[in-house]
């Protein structure tokens, strides 16, 4: 379980999160929407101690993040996977080596490597790129190979930052397919960032809205699809005022 | 006015904060072999091919230059096979590690504050992080001990290369023969000579690097930020040669 607690965070003068609290539950896919920069890659980076929380705190499976000490924090990263908005691969490593790297980490022989590597490029329709370099490869494969990284690792908790934002429809089609299927195989918990309502209900069991800080709305999809809250409204129905 | 000196005061003292946090951290990361072990190999074949050519070259003109200053001071009152004298002490105690460090500075520190500002602000090293490596022991430590190691390697290869033009410019357009040469040079010559050169240059292969690790992963703003961090690396690590340069003269030559 992931349990967000009245966490705040400024950048200089900036209030971004300003007690922000929200509780995933085990197993459900929890979707964050919300205005750009509002804050909610943010939100994501203090899941996995990637930020110091100013107050508050995140709490995984109960302990709080920001007070683990160094091998109890990788251990916990260990259990996360996770997806980067701007994919965030090694531009000097192989499609295969970058999904590798984390498997390496995590002590696997280099056959059980090879086969999951294998199988993860599959999942995301890159089987045969393994051996092109990061750097050369389209805005979408890059999002691909990350989310192909994250999965590999069977980790418990997926976090997804707009993973299908950039990609075409039938692209994005397939790995909002991809997260429910890692969610109904691997049993993960994940939370989805994402702009992308289409995509927010297909693979989300509730959704919530970020909004100057804190949660603005948190409700099941069909909940939401019918929020009388205005500016929820105006969100999801991407009207301009 | 107070204010600005105090504030100025708090940031070096920031500075120097990080600096030693960094310090400590990479020595937390030094038994982590196997993550770091192979790629150190890799860092140091790359400090050793990006610093060569540069460095080498240099060395060579150093000694032809070298060479005739030398004739051209001595005007006749001081015997010619002094040449040889001068030119092998200048390269092995002061250009040679010193010019080949400044290129250093240039090439290598350079490239790994760039690699590192871009793996910072395209957030490759939160995602390192988040695979549960540690960068220091990922990133840093093999780009530190590459050029501490290599270093000296390179300005030895340099010395002799300065030596050697030194040498044939002597015989060419000074007209003196090669034992006179010979003699010179091994006159004066202490053992001290070539393990304060190698050791001074293991020190600056040291500063560069670590200079270009730190700058280069406390980067911020996008592409702009990686400009910036790679001409700070440059002007940082030049800086501190020369001053650690004076440094060890003073502690060590007295
Ligand atoms: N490391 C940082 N240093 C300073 N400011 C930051 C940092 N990270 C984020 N911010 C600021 O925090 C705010 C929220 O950023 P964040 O990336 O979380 O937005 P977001 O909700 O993910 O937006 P988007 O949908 O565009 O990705 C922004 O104003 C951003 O400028
Ligand atoms: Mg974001």
């Amino acid at each position: 379980m992931i349990r967000f607690e009245n966490l705040h965070k400024a950048f200089g003068d900036k209030q971004v999160l300003a007690g922000l609290t929200l509780e995933v539950q085990d197993g459900e896919t929890m979707v964050v929407i919300g205005y750009s920069g509002t804050g909610k890659s943010v939100a994501l980076k203090h899941i996995v101690g990637l930020l110091d929380p100013d107050a508050g705190d995140v709490l995984v499976d109960g302990r709080a993040v920001s007070t683990l000490d160094r091998d109890a924090l990788n251990a916990l990263r260990r259990e996360i996977g996770y997806v980067f908005q701007f994919a965030a691969l090694f531009d000097s490593l192989t499609v295969a080596e970058n999904v590798a790297l984390g498997l390496r980490r995590r002590g696997l022989d280099d056959d059980e490597i090879a086969e999951r590597v294998t199988e993860a490029l599959a999942l995301v329709d890159l089987t045969g790129a393994g051996e092109r370099y990061a750097a050369e490869l389209s805005g979408g494969m890059r999002k691909r190979v990350g989310i192909a990284r994250a999965i590999a690792l069977r980790p418990r908790y997926i976090l997804y930052d707009e993973p299908t934002t950039g990609l075409d429809p039938v692209t994005s089609a397939v790995i909002d397919r991809l997260m429910v299927r890692t969610r109904e195989h691997l049993g993960v918990t994940g939370v989805v960032v994402t702009h992308d309502m289409r995509s927010a209900y297909t693979v989300g069991d509730r959704i919530a809205m970020l909004h100057e800080g804190r949660i603005r709305q948190v409700g099941t999809v069909a909940e939401v699809q019918e929020t009388d809250d205005p500016v929820v409204r105006q969100f999801i129905e991407g009207r301009p005022t | 006015m107070i204010d600005r000196i105090g504030r100025r005061t708090v940031g070096l003292i920031q500075a120097v904060g990080r600096w030693g946090q960094f310090m400590a951290d990479m020595v937390r990361a030094l038994p982590d072999v196997t993550t770091w072990g192979r790629l150190a190999l890799v860092q140091m074949r790359r400090v050793g091919v990006d610093s060569l050519p540069v460095a080498l070259f240099i060395a060579a003109f150093t000694g032809v230059v070298l060479a005739l200053q030398a004739s051209y001071t001595f005007t006749g009152t001081v015997p010619l096979y002094f040449v040889g004298t001068l030119v092998g002490k200048t390269m092995m105690l002061e250009l040679g590690p010193v010019l080949a460090g400044l290129a250093l500075a240039g090439r290598v520190g350079a490239s790994m504050a760039a690699e590192l500002g871009t793996m910072k602000v395209t957030e490759q090293v939160d995602a390192l992080e988040t695979l549960a490596y540690d960068p220091q022991s990922f990133l840093v430590v093999p780009r530190v001990l590459a050029g501490t190691v290599m270093f000296p390697i390179v300005v030895a290869l340099a010395v002799l290369v300065g030596i050697m033009t030194g040498w044939m410019t002597s015989l060419w357009l000074l007209n003196l023969s090669t034992p006179e040469f010979v003699k010179g040079l091994r006159q004066f010559y202490q053992f001290k000579d070539t393990w304060f050169g190698l050791f001074k240059s293991a020190t600056f292969g040291f500063t560069i690097t670590t200079v270009g690790c730190v700058v280069g992963l406390s980067t911020r703003g996008g592409a702009e930020g990686v400009g910036r961090s790679t001409t700070r690396a440059v002007v940082y690590s030049a800086v501190a040669i020369l001053v650690l340069d004076a440094f060890w003269a003073a502690v060590l030559l007295r």
